[in-house]
């Protein structure tokens, strides 16, 4: 039976996660020409739960949502090619905050009626982890974060969330905003004939002042800097060794 | 001049150290106030525990019987009716804050500062990104609040010398229904430290090789007094639990000693650690990435060393007493 009509996937652009990034040598951001760019791990994990929601029955609609410049299409295509039935890019070429980024989705859950929105808990390059639970506050709607297991029962989704001191369960009323974990599912490889089907899938481009929506920096970065490196330390031999160099360093 | 408010974690009985470890960054900026706001069914052995915190000026005890389970849905708005009297919000960067604040900062129509790692000033804040590949330096406004996340490995806690007055205040906000705790579970523990302030960590990865032989890491665990820890892939192959994980997306931790076992060491790993004191690396692989960080490196196999290991450690206690 189906729960929501149509689940939002937001998903971003971001580097790779095998790429290892560095500063650039004048601080002024990062050096990413030229690395390879993914989807959002935590966000791949998202769609995959919502295809899996529409595969069970309980939702008609996937549609992934992308904020940022036009090559965000990429991650677009590769969202449909795992399956989403549209796509739409709200296309800028602004860095947004993470607040910009939560009255964009807003708009767009508005504007497609969507009933439940699921999301990366964080992405893996500002690490900010607050573009969902800021999207629960500004719709009023629960927020079910960091969740690894989630399943539907008249018209309440009950999460699985990986807190610090265990598994905590909560129940919320849909609509609701759900963000991610990393045991929540395992992404699906993406096969070829689903990449050439997902050519001929809609993909619709829209500005943020088509979904009326002022973009705000509210903070100024001052720089960008390398974090002091751990010098590497000796190699021991065998474990008596390695006792007598804990106790050399007082730690024993 | 800087007035900070801090949302206490706790449950229900026990005020959280990272509570303590964000009076000592409001501490580091010299704000003129720094308040706690303990909410809770019946606050007052936390109230009481947060009044003692070297620092704290006063302790708000908002007392409901929804804010029996820390729901963010639930308790930020209460805050946001709390905040006006304050130029910053301040959480720790735990789960708990991590679900919470971005929901205190959006109802108040600003930003976050996520993960504050060292405050220059009261609106000069770094932080890492990139999973600690690099530090961003920020600059918040001073027309509207600073919300903000605290980094716990980057601050000591506040000592517990002080005596702030405790007032109790009544819900000024609507509660919302729509969202219900139902349950906390927690398997781990067996009356080992707490991982997040534990002053000895011993973690196991994916060459511990199954839940069964995670047991070896647990009796090293025991055998020093730590508490145990474990890699996302050791996480993931189900070897332990996922409150165990440390790392870029688990619990960032800085114990005095951090003995890392069959583990190869992930950028996502190593942002977890950095700030630990001493890192021992045991792996059977001598190039696993590990071994450039960690302070001792053993290249042996896990399953003969950390016997070898607990059994020196027996001999050297029995030696003490």
């Amino acid at each position: 039976m189906t729960v929501v009509d149509t689940i939002l996937v937001p998903v971003k652009r971001v580097v790779d996660a095998n790429v290892r990034v560095r500063v650039k040598p004048d601080g002024s951001g990062m050096a990413l020409d030229g690395v390879k760019m993914s989807i959002n791990p935590f966000d791949e994990i998202a769609l995959e739960e919502a295809l899996r929601i529409r595969e069970r029955g309980e939702t008609a609609e996937v549609v992934v949502a992308s904020i940022g410049p036009a090559v965000c299409t990429q991650q677009l295509r590769a969202g449909l090619a795992m399956g989403a039935d549209r796509a739409i890019l709200v296309e800028t070429e602004l860095d947004l905050e993470p607040l910009t980024v939560a009255r964009t989705l807003k708009a767009l859950v508005g504007r497609e009626n969507s009933e439940l929105v699921i999301l990366g808990k964080q992405a893996i390059d500002g690490d900010n982890n607050q573009t969902g639970q800021m999207l629960a506050a500004l719709w009023g709607r629960p927020q079910a974060c960091f969740s690894s297991e989630l399943s539907f029962s008249n018209g309440i989704a009950t999460a699985m969330r990986e807190v610090d001191a265990g598994i905590e369960v909560i129940e919320v009323e849909l609509p609701a905003v759900v963000t991610t974990d990393l045991r929540l599912n395992e992404p699906r490889y993406t096969k070829l004939p689903d990449i050439l089907k997902a050519k001929k899938k809609p993909l619709e481009t829209l500005t943020l002042g088509e979904l009326d929506v002022e973009p705000q920096a509210q903070f100024r970065v001052l720089g960008f800097e390398t974090p002091p490196e751990r010098p590497s330390g000796e190699k021991v031999r065998d474990v008596a060794e390695l006792v007598l160099a804990l106790r050399q360093k007082g730690v024993l | 001049m800087a007035r900070v408010l801090i949302v206490a974690e706790h449950d229900g009985r026990t005020l959280n150290s990272s509570t303590a470890r964000c009076v000592s960054c409001a501490a580091s900026f010299e704000a003129s106030a720094i308040d706690i706001a303990v909410l809770a069914a019946d606050g007052a052995a936390v109230a009481a525990q947060a009044a003692a915190l070297e620092g704290v000026t006063g302790v708000i005890r908002v007392d409901h019987p929804a804010n029996e389970f820390p729901l963010a849905a639930v308790a930020a708005p209460q805050i946001c009716a709390l905040a006006a009297d304050y130029t910053h919000v301040f959480g720790p960067s735990t789960t708990f804050g991590k679900d919470l604040m971005p929901r205190i900062a959006a109802l108040l129509g600003v930003g976050q500062v996520s993960d504050i790692m060292h405050a220059e000033s009261a609106w000069r804040f770094q932080r890492p990104i990139y999973a600690g590949n690099a530090i961003l330096t920020v600059e918040t406004p001073d027309d509207r609040p600073v919300v903000a996340t605290v980094r716990t490995a980057s601050y000591q806690a506040a000592e517990s010398t002080g005596s702030a007055p405790i007032s109790e205040r009544a819900v000024e906000a609507e509660i919302p229904t729509h969202t219900r705790y139902v349950e906390l579970r927690s398997d781990s523990g067996g009356g080992r430290p707490d991982l997040q302030t534990a002053s000895r960590v011993v973690s196991g990865g994916r060459g511990v090789g199954s839940m069964e032989n995670f047991e070896i890491i647990e009796r090293l665990a025991d055998a020093l007094g730590a508490a145990v820890g474990a890699s996302r892939a050791a996480v993931d192959a189900g070897y332990a639990g996922n409150d165990l994980q440390v790392g870029q997306t688990g619990k960032i931790i800085a114990p005095d000693l951090y003995i890392a076992v069959g583990i190869s060491g992930a950028i996502q790993h190593l942002t977890g650690i950095k700030d630990a004191g001493v890192i021992v690396a045991i792996n059977k692989d001598e190039d696993a990435p590990l071994f450039e960080v960690a302070d001792i490196g053993l290249v042996a196999d896990l399953f003969t060393a950390v016997p070898e290991l607990i059994e020196a450690l027996g001999e050297q206690a029995g030696g003490n007493s």
